[in-house]
C-alpha cells in the first residue's frame, strides 16, 4: 500500500506502528460484528425457524414474482431512459432556438423534482383519470414508476451524452462538413456514436441508479422486490413476530448483487475503453453515483455543437 | 394558486422540515464520510477493509430499503422508540456518507505524490503536510462533487416524506389526499425544492470562487 498522497514508506518505527494500530483496529472491526451479531441473537433473529422461511416455496414464490416486476420495471424504463436522453441530448443541441430551449426547460424541470414526486404525482394523476386512459389505466402504478423513472433518468443520459458530445473534438465536425456531411448526418455518424462510446460506463452506472429507483415503487404500492418481501413479511409469524430482519438482509443482499453486477459491466468497458486508442477519452466510472451526478460537464453552451453551423470566423 | 396561500402553515412547515432534516443528514453524512474516507486511506488493513464494505454496501443499496431498514430493523435490533425524524437522519445520512467518503478519497488522491513529498522533505509532520499541504487542495476538487451530492439529498429527502416526517413531499401527500389539484400542488412543492438546490449550487459556486486557485 501507501500509494497514498499522505504516507510515506513506513520505516521501521511506522511499522511497528501500523501493526498495533492493526491489532487494535481489528479489535474494534471485530467487536462491531460481534456486537452485531450478539444484538441479532438477543432478539431472536438467529433463531433457525426464523431463517427457515426461506426453505418454503411460496417464501421463494414471492421474492422471485417481486424480483421479476422489479426487473420488468428496470429493463423498459432503463431503454425508454436511453431514448429519451438521445432525444432530449440531440433536441438540447440543435440549432433551432425553440426546440432547444424547450429540450433545456424540460431536462432542468424534471432533474429539479425530486424523482419520488414525479413518480407519486403521475400516480395520482393515472389514478383519478383511471377510466379514460386505456392500457395504462389497468396498471396505475407500474405505468407511473416506469414514466417516472424514464422521465427523470432520461433528462440526466441526456445531459451525460451532451458531455460526451461535447468532448469530440471540434476539428472532426469541421472535417465532416468539408467532406459535405448534413447537419444530421453529421450528429448520427459522427458525434453520437462517439459520445456513445465515451460515455458508456457513465450511462451504465446511471443505469444503476435506474435500477435502485425502481425501489421507489414501495411508496405508490407497486408490487416489486421490496414491496413483495414487505408484504411476505408481514403475513408471517415466527416466533410471534413478523421476519422483516431476515427478509430485509436476504432482499438487500439481493439488490446489492445486481447493482455490483452492473457496476462493474461498467468498469469493465472503462478498463476496455482506455486500452483502445481513439481521438477522446472514455469516461471514469466512479460506481453508481447518488442520483443526479453528472461527470464534469464543459462550461457554456456546448463548443463542438456550435461548430454545428460553422461561422467564417472560426476558421483560421 | 389558491392552495397554497390556503395552506402555506403547511408547506411552511414542510419547507422548514425538508431544510432541518437536509441541513441534519448532510452533516452526519459529512462527518461519517471524512471519517469512513480516512479510514479507506489509512495504512492499517482492517480499517481499510470496514471503509470498502461501508461504501460498497451503501452505495449500492436502494434509499428505500435504508429507510425500510431504518425503520423496522434498527429499532428491533439496537434502538428501540426512535422518532421519525431521528430514523430519517439516520438512513439519509448514512446513505449520502457513502458517497461523499468517495468524493473526499478521489479529492485525496487528486494531490500530486510531489506535493506531499516536497512537504515531506522541507521537514513537515504528517499534521503539517495534512493540514497545510494536502487538505487546502483536495478541498478544491472535492467541492464540486459535494455539491451534487447535496443536491441528490436533498431530494432523497423527499422519500423520508413517504416515510411520515415532516416534509415537503409529506405536504404534497397530505393536500393531495384531501383532492387538491395535483398540478398546483406538484408546482409548488417543485419550486420549493428548485429555491433549495438554487441555494445550495449557488453557496457552492460562491465556495468555489473563494478557494479557486489554479493548481
Amino acid at each position: 500500500m501507501s500509494s497514498s498522497v499522505l504516507y510515506d514508506t513506513p520505516g521501521p518505527k511506522a511499522r511497528v506502528r501500523n501493526r498495533v494500530y492493526t491489532v487494535v483496529g481489528s479489535a474494534a472491526v471485530l467487536a462491531l460484528i460481534v456486537f452485531a451479531v450478539y444484538r441479532l441473537n438477543v432478539k431472536g433473529q438467529l433463531e433457525p425457524e426464523v431463517w427457515n422461511i426461506f426453505n418454503n416455496a411460496g417464501v421463494r414464490a414471492d421474492i422471485r414474482d417481486g424480483l421479476l416486476s422489479t426487473l420488468k420495471v428496470f429493463a423498459i424504463a432503463g431503454l425508454l431512459s436511453l431514448v429519451l436522453g438521445l432525444l432530449l441530448a440531440v433536441a438540447r443541441l440543435s440549432d433551432h432556438k425553440p426546440v432547444s430551449l424547450a429540450a433545456t426547460w424540460f431536462i432542468e424541470l424534471f432533474r429539479a423534482i425530486p424523482l419520488l414526486i414525479t413518480i407519486y404525482a403521475l400516480w395520482v394523476v393515472f389514478l383519478s383519470y383511471r377510466d379514460s386512459l386505456g392500457p395504462i389505466g389497468d396498471n396505475t402504478a407500474f405505468w407511473a414508476l416506469v414514466i417516472g423513472l424514464s422521465v427523470y433518468n432520461g433528462c440526466v443520459q441526456a445531459e451525460v451524452l451532451r458531455a460526451g458530445i461535447n468532448a469530440v473534438p471540434r476539428g472532426q465536425v469541421e472535417a465532416a462538413y468539408a467532406l459535405g456531411l448534413r447537419k444530421s448526418q453529421v450528429m448520427t455518424m459522427l458525434l453520437l456514436p462517439q459520445a456513445v462510446r465515451s460515455m458508456l460506463p457513465t450511462v451504465i452506472s446511471q443505469l444503476v441508479v435506474t435500477l435502485k429507483d425502481t425501489s421507489l415503487g414501495y411508496i405508490i404500492l407497486y408490487p416489486e422486490l421490496l414491496f413483495e418481501a414487505r408484504e411476505m413479511a408481514n403475513n408471517i409469524i415466527v416466533n410471534g413476530e413478523n421476519p422483516i430482519t431476515p427478509v430485509v438482509i436476504v432482499v438487500g443482499a439481493i439488490y446489492v448483487t445486481l447493482c455490483l453486477a452492473l457496476a462493474s459491466l461498467a468498469s469493465w468497458i472503462e478498463r476496455r475503453g482506455s486500452r483502445t486508442k481513439t481521438g477522446i477519452a472514455v469516461a471514469a466510472t466512479t460506481g453508481p453515483e447518488p442520483s443526479d451526478m453528472i461527470p464534469a460537464q464543459p462550461a457554456g453552451e456546448g463548443p463542438a455543437v456550435e461548430a454545428a453551423g460553422v461561422k467564417k470566423s472560426d476558421l483560421p | 394558486m389558491n392552495v397554497l396561500l390556503d395552506h402555506l402553515p403547511e408547506f411552511r412547515e414542510g419547507f422548514i422540515g425538508t431544510i432541518l432534516l437536509t441541513l441534519a443528514s448532510g452533516l452526519l453524512a459529512m462527518l461519517l464520510g471524512v471519517i469512513i474516507a480516512g479510514f479507506r486511506v489509512s495504512p492499517v488493513p482492517p480499517l481499510r477493509y470496514f471503509g470498502t464494505a461501508w461504501v460498497t454496501l451503501f452505495r449500492n443499496t436502494p434509499l428505500t430499503l435504508l429507510f425500510l431498514v431504518a425503520w423496522f430493523v434498527v429499532p428491533v435490533i439496537f434502538m428501540p422508540g426512535l422518532s421519525p425524524w431521528t430514523k430519517a437522519l439516520l438512513a439519509l445520512g448514512c446513505y449520502t456518507s457513502a458517497f461523499v467518503c468517495e468524493a473526499v478519497r478521489s479529492g485525496i488522491n487528486t494531490v500530486p505524490l510531489g506535493q506531499a513529498e516536497a512537504a515531506r522533505s522541507l521537514g513537515m509532520s504528517f499534521f503539517q503536510t495534512l493540514r497545510l499541504i494536502v487538505l487546502p487542495q483536495a478541498t478544491r476538487t472535492v467541492l464540486p462533487p459535494l455539491s451534487s451530492i447535496f443536491i441528490a439529498l436533498t431530494k432523497n429527502s423527499a422519500i423520508a416524506g413517504a416515510f411520515s416526517a415532516t416534509e415537503l413531499f409529506g405536504v404534497q401527500k397530505l393536500l393531495s389526499d384531501q383532492g387538491f389539484a395535483i398540478a398546483w400542488i406538484f408546482l409548488w412543492v417543485a419550486l420549493g425544492y428548485l429555491i433549495i438546490t438554487f441555494t445550495i449550487s449557488g453557496m457552492f459556486r460562491l465556495l468555489e470562487r473563494r478557494m479557486g486557485v489554479a493548481r
